[in-house]
This record gives C-alpha cells, structure tokens and sequence, in this order.
C-alpha cells in the first residue's frame, strides 16, 4: 500500500518551517475529527452527511500525496451518491493509515 | 490586486493564503468558511478577485456565484472537475484549480487574471477620449502645490505611508500610497514592477534577469509581474 508523505506540504512551504508547521498541525487537528464525523455519518446511514465527509477527507488524502488511495475516495464519493457503499473498505484503509502516520510526524 | 478566500476548510484557506504571499500585488481582505458570510462582507466591501470552493455545504459556491449582482473576478478552487463545464459558462471566472493546488499552476491562474485585467483596461482607454490625458499632475510638500510633469517621472517608490517620486530634476516624497498615484499615472507610460515600485518605461536602461536598471537605480521585478514587463517592451 501507498505511505502517505509530506512533499506537497514541502514542496508548499518551500523550506519555511512556520507554514510547514501550521500545515501539519492543522492535518493533525482536523483529520481525527473529519474521520470521527465520517464514522459517525455511516453509523446512522445518512449518504448526503457521508459523501460531505469523504469530500472533505479527499483533500487531506491528496495533500499526504496518497494518488491512489485519492482515486479511491473520488470513487467512493461518486458511489455515495448512488447511496452504495462500494469502495468503503478500500476509503477506510486509507483513514487507518493517515491516522498511523499522522502520530508520527 | 484586493481578493477574498471563500472555502470551508481551514486547510485549504490556509495553502490559498500561502500561494497568494508568493505574488506581489495580491492582497488577502478575507478569508470565509462559508459563503454567505463573504455575501455580508462584500455587500460593504469590493474586491477584484475570489477564490471559490463550490463544494461547500449549505450554500455552494455555484449559488452563491448566481447570487452575485456585480461578480469580480473569480477563480474556483476544488476537487470537483465535474462543476468546471457549468462555472465557465460565466464570464468572470477565469480560471478553475485543482485541489491541491501547486505554484506554478497558481501563479498561471493569476497571470490570467492579469491579463484580463490589462485586456478589459485597453477596451476603456480606447472608449476614452485619448487626448484628455493629463501631462502633469500637482503634488502637495509642505502646504506648496508642486506640478510634476509625468514624463519627467523615471521612478515611484513605496516608503512605508509615503511614497518617493524621483523625477529627472528632482526626488519629491509624499503622503500617498503606490496605488493612488498609479491611478493617476498613464498606461502606456507606466508600469508596476513589484509591489514597491512604478517605473516609467521610457527610462529603462537595460534589463537583467528579475531586475530593472532605471537611471542608476536597479530595481526588482516581482515574477507575476515579468510577463507583463516584457510584453510592453518594443523588442526587435
């Protein structure tokens, strides 16, 4: 499986350690929230909440540089709209491994 | 340039806001998680540019672009390419970036915004009756009303609140801002070269690489600005 990564964000930040910094703090906040929200929305079922929440999550996807994992979610995205679940196992891998590498850096 | 960020997540808020400090002239007036705050900002604001998320939730950014009465310039910014048939049936936006969004792809986004911007000023000056065109121009030093004549200006320099308007004659510093006086100066004589200075093109000496010899002063050239520059130069 793909590992996410920081180039984007290097590549962003262009050797300036504040905006680094603000950025990954900001993946670090917000993601464990997004992914909670997310969890919560399937729990009760509601497919608008959840196609929001996957929207939402796909950025951090692409912002870690995860190409695959981001099609993926544009997948799943799409399904949602058809209120299928297709491709929710794939997504969830995905957040598993965001959380995993988001306490390491 | 005045723009405003409209986009829910503070994420993308904060790349936009990064990109803009990489361009000169580009000045950030707000930033909005949603869009109907944006609605209450810029019913007493104006601004020339929006960066718009339309996957927003509540009201998109494809209603709040219906509900615009005197839309700036707008370039969208999403992850969903599937909206960008619709957005471009609209006039005013110019350009649709894909999140994430990268420099260089942004700095072509602006750069068609300054186009844009140049095109639609030439369509007014040519409905202008061109031989109105002030020559001079008083400025006011000490209660004394001094009348510069606008060739005569090789150099404007910004200086904090003031500004340094260095003529063949003589240097004069006002109590003015680049943007005031750029008004007032003509097109095709003038141009803004970084966000600090406004060169008379006739002046210039030479040219090197991302600067500008003008008399003996050299003077930066701001990337988003270099396109421009040599566009207006008569090259063989």
């Amino acid at each position: 499986m793909e590992q996410p990564n920081l180039d984007y964000v290097n590549q962003l930040a262009r050797g300036d350690e504040s905006i680094k910094n603000e950025l990954i703090s900001i993946i670090k906040k917000e993601f464990p929230e997004e992914k909670k929200c997310y969890f919560e929305s399937v729990e009760k079922k509601d497919f608008k909440i959840i196609e929001e929440n996957v929207h939402r999550i796909k950025h951090k996807i692409s912002i870690l540089g995860l190409e695959k994992s981001y099609k993926i979610a544009n997948e799943f995205e799409h399904n949602l709209r058809e209120l299928s679940f297709l491709k929710k196992e794939e997504f969830e891998k995905s957040l598993m491994a965001i959380s995993s590498y988001i306490e390491t850096i | 340039m005045d723009c405003i960020i409209i986009d829910d997540e503070k994420m993308a808020r904060v790349i936009i806001k990064t990109l803009c400090n990489e361009i000169d002239d580009l000045h950030i007036s707000g930033e909005f998680s949603n869009a109907m705050q944006a609605m209450k900002f810029l019913n007493e604001n104006t601004v020339d540019l929006i960066f718009l998320d339309i996957h927003m939730p509540n009201f998109s950014g494809l209603d709040f672009i219906k509900s615009l009465k005197n839309p700036p310039k707008i370039i969208l910014t999403t992850s969903d390419t599937k909206f960008a048939i619709e957005a471009f049936e609209y006039d005013f936006i110019l350009d649709y970036l894909v999140k994430p969004i990268k420099l260089p792809r942004f700095i072509k986004a602006i750069e068609k915004v300054n186009k844009q911007e140049i095109s639609s000023k030439s369509k007014a000056s040519q409905v202008k009756n061109t031989p109105d065109v002030e020559n001079d121009f008083y400025i006011n030093i000490d209660r004394r009303l001094i009348k510069i004549d606008l060739p005569s200006i090789y150099l404007i320099e910004a200086k904090g609140d003031y500004i340094k308007i260095k003529t063949e004659n003589q240097d004069y510093t006002v109590h003015s801002t680049l943007k005031k006086i750029e008004e007032k100066l003509p097109e095709s004589l003038f141009l803004k070269i970084h966000r600090s200075y406004i060169i008379n093109l006739k002046k210039i000496v030479d040219i090197e690489d991302n600067s500008v010899l003008i008399k003996k002063d050299v003077i930066p050239v701001s990337r988003s600005k270099r396109p421009e520059l040599m566009k207006r130069l008569d090259l063989l």
